[in-house]
């Protein structure tokens, strides 16, 4: 099937062929909100104007942050059931949870990037479990550990793909006193950390939480 | 002779008291307080034994005891944590000791590939060690130990 020939240009018309884009933008032009929005202000002043637009700003940002530390709590995250009923109950027999000097790491420490811009991307993902809450993909205990493998390993793929930076939001190699771990533990931090030959994540998996089968993951039988 | 049976008995009877006091006190009591409804403190929890140092066995087929932290370490139908440095591909990285041949074999005796499923559970006969004082007084003795005479009066080995 061939093409029917594009017709000649209109001489009478100023732009030849606007294109699709053009065509939305003219489109939109003839829309009343549009036209308005694009037109000088005509009663206010320019002072309420800027200020106004300043102080929503800080209005709108404010509560942008607010409300993105709102949703980056524990307490949040164990408000629905898939995260307190199974990942938080195995959190809270590890260390991470209850130690002798009493630090705690809660979810966002090690799941959401304290880092501004990565912690939006993570956010953004995070949408996807509101998808898979509102329409129960993890619904019961077993659609739970027929997802784990998947799921343990978004998350070693991602601090892999950051050099474990969640961990070492808190665990520096700079601040690692050898000589007051046990020998094996120095031994293998001096060999694999410090060269960056491998990362915390590479060793230390299922530390906060219980582990997927392991099959074919590398380091495990 | 009437009276006389009765001293014997009550001697009898003192004697047994006693030594049954005597037993009592011999052994520290290992189920509970008494009565066994009151309430007691728990004991402290012990320090685990986490120095590194292989543990002499006691007897050659001995499983060896751990003489690492083993806290948090999966151990169950998902993950096996020991195997990741004690199954013989990884005894490099880790220069932890291999698992022993025997764990490569089935019950019937024939040799796998890798580790026999009865042997999956470490912990079943592997353990570790804490700095606990144990309750009675331990009376093993070492085979080295026992024959050790023997051995001197024969020139030994």
């Amino acid at each position: 099937m061939t093409r029917p020939e594009a017709p000649p240009p209109d001489p009478s018309r100023p732009n030849p062929s606007p294109g699709r884009l053009g065509r939305t933008w003219q489109w939109a032009r003839g829309n009343v909100l549009v036209r308005t929005a694009l037109s000088p202000a005509t009663h206010y002043s320019l002072a309420f104007l800027t200020l106004g637009g300043f102080l929503m700003g800080v209005v709108f940002w404010g509560g942008f942050n607010t409300a993105l530390e709102a949703t980056n709590r524990t307490d949040f995250c164990v408000s629905c059931h898939e995260m307190r009923d199974n990942v938080f109950q195995e959190l809270q027999n590890t260390v991470h949870f209850t130690n002798r000097s009493g630090v705690r790491a809660g979810c966002p420490d090690c799941h959401v990037p304290h880092e501004w811009t990565n912690k939006i991307g993570r956010k953004m993902q995070a949408s996807m479990e509101v998808w898979g809450h509102i329409f129960g993909t993890l619904a019961t205990r077993e659609d739970f550990l027929a997802n784990r493998r998947r799921m343990a390993e978004h998350e070693w793929t991602r601090m892999s793909a950051n050099d474990s930076l969640e961990c070492r939001n808190c665990h520096s190699t700079g601040s690692m006193d050898l000589s007051k771990q046990n020998p094996r533990a120095a031994a293998a931090h001096e060999r694999f950390l410090f060269t960056g030959e491998k990362t915390c994540i590479d060793c230390h998996k299922g530390i906060a939480h219980k582990l997927p089968d392991m099959t074919g993951v590398p380091g495990w039988r | 002779m009437r009276p006389r049976l009765k001293l014997l008995a009550a001697a009898l009877l003192a004697i047994c008291a006693a030594a049954g006091t005597l037993m009592a006190q011999d052994a520290p009591r290992l189920t509970g307080p008494e009565p066994f409804t009151r309430e007691t403190t728990a004991p402290p929890m012990q320090r685990a034994v986490t120095n590194d140092v292989r543990v002499r066995r006691n007897y050659p087929d001995q499983p060896p005891l751990i003489p690492h932290a083993i806290e948090g370490y999966a151990l169950d139908l998902n993950a096996n944590k020991c195997m990741s440095c004690h199954a013989r591909r990884f005894t490099e990285q880790s220069q932890a000791p291999m698992v022993s041949v025997t764990h490569f074999q089935d019950r019937e005796g024939n040799t796998l590939g890798g580790l026999s499923p009865r042997r999956y559970v470490c912990l079943s006969c592997h353990v570790p060690q804490t700095e606990a004082r144990p309750l009675v007084e331990n009376r093993f003795t070492d085979m080295d130990a026992l024959t050790q005479t023997e051995r001197s009066g024969r020139g030994g080995r």
